[in-house]
């Protein structure tokens, strides 16, 4: 390449990024989001707390993970803009609950957007490392495809060995797709700001669909998948400051 | 008379060190080795090495991955275990597989050749990507009963496999993806496309009578399922036999959930059938006039079986011995003796 054409292609190059690092400081930046457990207003505490689900049936949660993947941030002013990556949510590790969003742009959002689960394609993809890495034990290995969700625990009233239930939810083709997209209102916010998303276990086992440990402790079916995966669509909410970690 | 006597076993035990000297590259994978051709006439691969870029020494890591029984449970049993050269690639004169502690599968090992044309992995498809097919056996408690974080943990405690990630990747991290795209490498480049009936489409080879007969017959009568180059048509079907109530293997029904494809399995390959017996998913025929005995006769098929079996109608004795002839010219010398794909321990 010669010079000149170099020179002209760093004027030009120069000329194209001096808006973009205006822009920049006119309110670019990062926004943390952080996923809280719950059940009901307790934040949920595995294995020791007893709970209750609406049936009146006692259990407790011993394991709690699921896929959260393609976030979206709608502005006021009908602006999308949509951030790459996939993130395993896991109960026991509280760093995996923070999810950062790099180079928001400046505005004002008033709703977030996600996907509960893994799309098709990388579903198809073969092997994959960081969270869809399958040592993250979400994966199903005979019938392809990721475990969106994984919910665990004990209730007496469950008729598996142990009173154990276990809900592993996931599937990317019809008839049991269960991926599920959730958009959330929120009071404004730009970059720089926090939000905090309450998952809320109790809607998981209750809204729409009521589960029942003693008719249902085990989910890997066509049938029930769905039927799970449309109360995790509903359980996500936006509570304005943090729980209790 | 002595003399020339020992100038011959000289000459004769120079040429054998010759020869052992350059068995010192049997080995030895090249740059040429790891070349991906699609054969003539074949169609475009489904599985793209662009995202997997070939090199010998990932090749050479992925095939011993294949062989080291490292990947089961209990050290026991390796990806050639079952998948065994000698049987193409199947399993020799099982009709189920074999896995750690003794036990026992449900189902045939199929044979291993043109891996990157599948469009699905297993008798049922459950597997939708060469790459995370491995996993599948890997953690079946029948077969090699592991988990992934254990056997990463197993290969990065080896300094053997530390050198070998090193070499092929540049850095010592030993992960998933890493042992899965080896493993690709070695299985994807199992390419059968050199038996006497390619050669005998090319025009380079030629066919006994009985062998032309056999060609004909199996075009007009098996040819839908078992398409031409590859011998299958990846698609799932009732293949006319009565379930073993013993086994009761849905198959294809396990991964759609749909009460149609229940009893359904995938269309296998025929390459390299003289090798791979005994056959069918639960390997209940032991050689292949079995087979010819039982799709030769109508009555045999049960209700609900694939229509295309209408196609085959009653076989003659002849008929059936023609078609064997004809899939015995299916077996692919070049490949199935092809140095790479030797088991490496062995040196």
């Amino acid at each position: 390449m010669n010079l000149r054409v170099l020179r002209y292609l760093v004027l030009s190059m120069a000329t194209f990024a001096l808006p973009c690092l205006a822009f920049s400081a006119a309110g670019q930046g990062s926004m943390k989001v952080e996923f809280e457990h719950f059940l009901g207003d307790q934040a949920l505490r595995v294995d020791d707390v007893q709970y209750y689900n609406a049936a009146g049936q006692s259990f407790t949660v011993s394991k709690l993970k699921y896929y959260v993947s393609n976030m979206m941030l709608y502005s006021t002013d009908g602006a999308e803009v949509s951030f790459g990556g996939y993130y395993l949510i896991d109960e026991d590790k509280p760093d995996s609950k923070d999810i950062i969003l790099e180079n928001v742009p400046a505005g004002d959002y008033n709703a977030i957007g996600f996907t509960v689960g893994v799309d098709s394609l990388h579903n198809c993809s073969g092997a994959q490392s960081g969270a869809l890495d399958p040592v993250n034990a979400m994966y199903w290995t005979w019938n392809t495809g990721y475990i969106f969700l994984k919910l665990e625990g004990k209730s007496p009233a469950s008729k598996s060995p142990g009173h154990l239930f276990e809900f592993h939810i996931g599937g990317y083709k019809a008839p049991a797709n269960c991926i599920r997209t959730v958009r959330l209102q929120m009071p404004a916010r730009r970059a720089g700001a926090e939000i905090y998303i309450k998952a809320d276990i109790s809607l998981l086992l209750s809204a729409p669909s009521q589960v029942d440990f003693s008719k249902l402790s085990s989910v890997t079916d066509f049938h029930n998948a769905p039927m799970i995966a449309d109360n995790y669509a509903h359980m996500f909410s936006i509570v304005n400051t943090p729980g209790i970690r | 008379m002595r003399t020339r006597s020992v100038i011959t076993v000289a000459l004769f035990s120079s040429l054998l060190l010759y020869g052992f000297a350059r068995d010192n590259n049997y080995f030895t994978v090249t740059l040429k080795d790891v070349e991906f051709k699609v054969p003539p006439g074949f169609p475009r691969p489904v599985y793209d090495f662009k995202n997997n870029k070939l090199s010998p020494e990932v090749f050479v890591l992925g095939r011993k991955l294949f062989y080291d029984p490292i990947l089961s449970a209990d050290s026991t049993i390796s990806c050639a275990s079952c998948h065994q050269r000698i049987a193409a690639f199947g399993h020799f004169d099982h009709p189920l597989s074999h896995g750690i502690n003794g036990l026992i599968g449900k189902r045939n090992v199929p044979s291993l050749q043109n891996l990157a044309w599948n469009k699905a992995f297993m008798w049922d498809g459950g597997v939708n990507h060469l790459e995370v097919q491995p996993l599948s056996p890997l953690t079946n408690p029948l077969e090699m009963g592991e988990t992934v974080s254990h056997v990463l943990e197993k290969l990065h405690a080896s300094p053997m496999y530390r050198a070998d990630f090193y070499a092929a990747y540049g850095d010592t991290l030993i992960s998933s993806e890493r042992m899965l795209k080896a493993l690709a490498q070695f299985t994807g480049l199992m390419v059968s496309a050199d038996s006497r009936y390619d050669r005998f489409v090319q025009g380079r080879d030629t066919f006994s009578t009985m062998e032309q007969r056999g060609l004909a017959l199996f075009r007009s009568k098996c040819a839908d399922c078992h398409k031409e180059p590859l011998f299958t048509d990846n698609l799932y079907r009732k293949n006319g036999v009565k379930p073993d109530t013993a086994l009761n293997d849905k198959g294809r029904g396990m991964i759609t959930g749909e009460e149609r494809d229940n009893y359904a399995f995938k269309v296998p390959s025929l390459r390299n059938v003289e090798r791979s017996y005994p056959y069918m998913h639960d390997g209940r025929f032991r050689n292949l006039m079995q087979v010819m005995s039982f799709y030769g006769t109508p009555e045999n098929f049960i209700p609900g079986s694939a229509p295309d079996l209408k196609k085959i109608g009653r076989l003659s004795e002849q008929d059936k011995q023609d078609l064997v002839a004809f899939l015995l010219t299916l077996t692919d010398k070049t490949f199935l003796y092809d140095r790479r794909f030797v088991d490496p321990f062995i040196q």
